[in-house]
């Protein structure tokens, strides 16, 4: 039977939801208005006053907030609540420029908690549940949040952190933990380390809840079948709070979106036009119950589909699909779009590095896309045959995942041009 | 007893056949035959040379790509037809082949030859098989012995 942490927000009606939304929203507009004045000025700038926001179908008419306007705003200038009312800063570790600094007040707190909670319980978790924290814990947010989450939901917590897989797999079998919390190439890799143990009859693990980073849909089957286990998904960003802004339920077929705190949308990343549910483009979120960073508007740069519709589980969130990309480096080839990412996740799957680079040019008035891949020591034969049929093998799921064809060129291994220790994945050739 | 062959990832750029071949000359590897597979993005380069564990460790420390793995060789009469008759054992016992290659050596009576079967599990069976029809099979010290004679 499915069983939910809050099932009058988890299972309201629309309507409900929306009402709650309406509320919240124009609330949090006139805070940020009032309280920030970077948020101030920039809806100065789009003519836009609080009173112009009357419900979330106005939601539209506000400017975006984007990654650069955090890093121009740091790391203060988005602070709408007083500092002596903050609790806590979580930060991201800031691979693409300065990092992010969220801040949050005991509420802030409190509200993530309770989206984490409704996670664990999602993915089958009770009181009675021991859950393993495997996350880092520090500034990362994936291990205080699903803590906090285990906490509220009054599980015994096992906060290990990440690392240190024999203990973690002794603390695993001597308490009996039957919910995992951690990145899925950690699962994937402690999943290996209790096979080789021969522990894998010791462990009592039911469910696994793994983010943070991109997994496929093979990754989890592998997951799965290893640990005996139910993988779920679970989304999050830390300037939006951190994991559990989404969350996978049993139908495993999407994330509903904690609505009753963040408003969802889709949108154009050309243009920042809002486009009708159902349609890809970039997600984009806003902060309706936080006090300390309400981001509104924030542009996540994740591409990914929205989709309301009554699911299994009995829910009526709104579902979002795993991101497909990053609209920062979205391809668009003949009139297909195309993210690295997509390219990456087969590489992977096909026994190839994550060192590749896709070149895309037009010839004769049609794009041609070409991937550049390092040859590996597995895949190599000393017969001609064999190898074509491997290169065969990686252009049919490559056509296979993007819904394109793709020349595929084999290059001698630690040829691929790297800058800063990663790989200059993208040449774009066509004059357009 | 096979013959070990050294088989090397080259991309189609100019001058990567001269750098392996610079690179086993400095290191005073000999090699005694050789043949090139190539596509039309890369080639594979397979080697038999005096000391294939020698060279693929040279190689590998310049980042090649490399496989060694088992070959048969036999050493023919140098007369028409027999060749074929090798072929023809070959086939009637349902062998398929890969690949096959000549070498010269300063042996005046006999040509030899590589030949890759594609079932390399049974490399033993078909040397066996060859010699029972009166085939003289070689092995990595004979390839190196007769050729540097
Ligand atoms: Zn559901």
């Amino acid at each position: 039977m499915e069983r939910y942490f809050n099932p009058e927000i988890e299972c309201a009606d629309p309507s409900v939801l929306k009402e709650i939304q309406n509320e919240r929203l124009v609330k949090t507009v006139k805070r940020v208005y009032e309280n920030v004045p970077y948020y101030r000025a920039k809806m100065e700038a789009s003519g836009i006053t609080p009173e112009d926001i009357k419900s979330v179908d106005d939601l539209h008419k506000l400017p975006f907030v984007t990654k650069d306007d955090l890093r121009e705003a740091y790391p203060y200038g988005l602070l709408a609540a007083p500092l002596s009312d903050c609790v806590r800063i979580q930060s991201t570790s800031g691979t693409t420029g300065k990092r992010v600094i969220a801040f949050y007040t005991q509420n802030d707190i409190d509200m993530w908690d309770t989206c984490c909670a409704r996670a664990i319980v999602a993915a089958g978790g009770t009181k009675d549940d021991v859950v393993q924290v495997s996350y880092g814990y520090g500034l990362f947010t994936g291990g205080p949040g699903l803590n906090g989450g285990s906490h509220k939901l009054g599980s015994l917590t096992v906060p290990t952190s990440s690392g240190n897989t024999d203990r973690q797999i002794q603390l695993m079998c001597d308490l009996g933990s039957t919910i995992l919390c951690c990145t899925p190439s950690y699962a994937e890799y402690l999943a290996e380390s209790i096979n080789e143990h021969g522990r894998r009859d010791d462990i009592k693990l039911k469910a696994g809840i793994f983010g943070a980073e991109a997994w496929s849909e093979e990754m989890r089957h592998d997951i799965e079948q290893k640990l005996g286990i139910k993988a779920y998904d679970i989304y999050g960003l830390t300037e939006i709070c951190g994991p559990g802004v989404s969350f996978e339920c049993s139908a495993q077929t999407g994330m509903h979106i904690n609505e009753d705190n963040f408003i969802a949308e889709i949108i154009n990343p050309n243009t920042g036009e809002v486009l009708p549910e159902g349609e890809k483009g970039e997600l984009v979120f806003t902060c309706i119950s936080k006090e300390a960073f309400p981001l509104i508007r924030y542009r996540t740069r994740d591409i990914c589909v929205l989709k309301r519709e009554k699911c299994s589980c009995g829910r009526t969130l709104i579902k979002m699909a795993k991101p497909m990309g990053r609209s920062d480096d979205m391809l668009i080839i003949r009139g297909v779009n195309v993210f690295p990412s997509q390219i990456e996740t087969v590489l992977l799957n096909n026994g190839y590095e994550a060192n590749y680079q896709i070149i895309v040019d037009r010839v004769n008035f049609s794009d041609t896309l070409e991937v550049v891949v390092e040859m590996t020591p597995e895949i190599f034969s000393d017969t001609v045959k064999h190898i074509s049929a491997k290169e065969k093998e990686l252009v049919a799921a490559l056509k296979n995942m993007l819904g394109l064809s793709a020349k595929v060129t084999l290059v001698a291994p630690k040829t691929i041009a790297r800058s800063e220790g990663k790989a200059v994945r993208i040449i774009d050739k066509r004059k357009i | 007893m096979t013959i070990k062959q050294v088989s090397v990832f080259v991309e189609n750029r100019v001058g990567t056949l001269q750098e392996i071949m610079s690179l086993l000359a400095s290191n005073n590897i000999n090699l005694r035959a050789m043949s090139i597979a190539d596509t039309a993005d890369f080639g594979v380069l397979r080697l038999i040379c005096d000391d294939p564990f020698r060279a693929q460790k040279l190689l590998e420390a310049e980042k090649c790509i490399v496989t060694i793995n088992e070959v048969l060789g036999v050493a023919l009469p140098d007369r028409p037809g027999t060749l074929e008759n090798v072929l023809k054992i070959l086939a009637d016992n349902g062998y398929g082949l890969e690949y096959v290659y000549a070498f010269i050596t300063h042996n005046q009576e006999n040509a030899y030859i590589i030949l890759r079967i594609e079932e390399v599990e049974e490399n033993e069976k078909a040397e066996e098989l060859l010699k029972a029809n009166g085939i003289i099979v070689l092995n990595t010290c004979d390839v190196c012995q007769y050729s540097a004679e």
